[in-house]
């Protein structure tokens, strides 16, 4: 399956079918701080995600001062 | 796994609440949450016009949706920090979410008075963030009570609202952990209420929401940020949570509701007038006065050795 990461515009490409928290924490996310995003749909991060996927993964974490 | 409301399938999981959404069911339950909230806390009532600070990320973005929904009258108050093409990405989509909706904006860019966070930055020697921080207060601040808004909504999440207890309670900061409410009440006659209606949802839910409700926020993260303490707090943090869900909402809504009650008579110290711009400040000029000063004697002290 084909991903990018966002905000870095990180490509990546894993092999086989595997569940979206699997993927999620082989690139390094904790669950609940990114969304994984299958064309206009939201994957839960119990689902399975196929071999021939293009996915997005966008952090949702942002931060800074506080206003 | 099934919609806990409807049992069609559910498109998102929410752990900390042991639920899962469909799409539609989401947005009323993220809007439901918002509404709780506002109503719980008596942030505001529908007749009272509401100033939201919005940066054209997805907290703010989808704060401003969701009160709209409500049918809350709203205008947005957006600062364009002048951070090279971050400040400008935000600024477009900040125009073009209110230009869609038909929404009152005011747009202040910075880098027309003078103050683009970098150059201050760059010229004081503080942190960029510091910086951000104190221009973000005072004009929000001052452009409420000028434009006669009886309460400025900023879109602080669970997760800010954590991230700060931490970094407050790590040091013991007992005047900040007393100013920690979702609401806070004017203390000087030219501060206007500040609520923050997103404070039980958390950044998760929030990006959800905006993603869900097609919201076109600025995804890139502020260049400022790399590094920042609030992010390593907010690390901390989801590792708990990842370990323990609700971890992050028990931390908060157990804080305000059984240590704040016990800090909010004696810690809270009233502000006094800035002698330079007559808001309220913690001391003879406010944080924001003394920075511009700062900046504009060092740019003077800058130009005149460049004349040399």
């Amino acid at each position: 399956m084909h991903i990018t990461v966002l905000p870095q515009r990180k490509q990546f490409e894993l092999t086989g079918r595997r569940r979206a928290a699997d993927v999620l924490r082989e690139l390094g996310f904790l669950p609940g701080t990114a969304m994984v995003i299958r064309g206009d749909e939201l994957v839960p991060e119990g689902s399975m995600l196929e071999a021939d996927d293009v996915i997005e993964v966008r952090s949702v974490i942002s931060g800074g001062g506080q206003s | 796994m099934k919609c806990t409301r409807c049992k069609s399938p559910a498109e998102v999981e929410l752990r900390q609440h042991n639920a899962g959404f469909c799409r539609a069911c989401f947005i009323f339950y993220f809007q439901r949450q918002v509404e709780r909230a506002i109503a719980k806390e008596h942030m505001f009532s529908p007749d009272e016009a509401v100033l939201v600070a919005v940066s054209g990320g997805k907290d703010s973005l989808a704060l401003w949706d969701v009160l709209i929904a409500l049918g809350y009258q709203t205008t947005g108050l957006h600062l364009s920090l002048g951070i090279g093409t971050y400040s400008d990405q935000s600024t477009t989509k900040t125009v073009a979410f209110a230009e869609a909706r038909g929404l009152p904006l005011i747009t202040v860019p910075l880098a027309d008075e003078g103050l683009a966070v970098p150059e201050i930055a760059g010229l004081t020697r503080r942190p960029a963030c510091s910086a951000c921080g104190t221009l973000k207060r005072h004009y929000f601040d001052q452009l409420a009570i000028d434009r006669g808004f009886p309460v400025l909504a900023t879109g602080h999440n669970l997760d800010d609202e954590a991230a700060r207890l931490l970094g407050n309670v790590l040091h013991w900061q007992m005047e900040h952990l007393a100013r920690q409410r979702p609401v806070l009440q004017p203390t000087h006659e030219r501060f206007v209420r500040k609520v923050k209606p997103l404070f039980r949802c958390s950044e998760y839910e929030s990006a959800v929401y905006a993603f869900f409700r097609g919201i076109d926020y600025i995804v890139d993260e502020c260049p400022n940020a790399a590094g920042a303490t609030q992010l390593l707090y907010k690390d901390v943090l989801n590792r708990l949570e990842a370990a323990s869900p609700g971890s992050k909402l028990t931390f908060v809504q157990e804080f305000l509701h059984k240590a704040h009650p016990a800090l909010t008579p004696t810690a809270i110290e009233a502000p006094q007038t800035c002698q330079g711009c007559g808001m309220p400040s913690y001391g003879a000029l406010c944080g924001f006065c003394r920075l511009v000063r700062e900046t504009a004697t060092r740019r003077e002290r800058r130009q005149a050795a460049e004349r040399a």
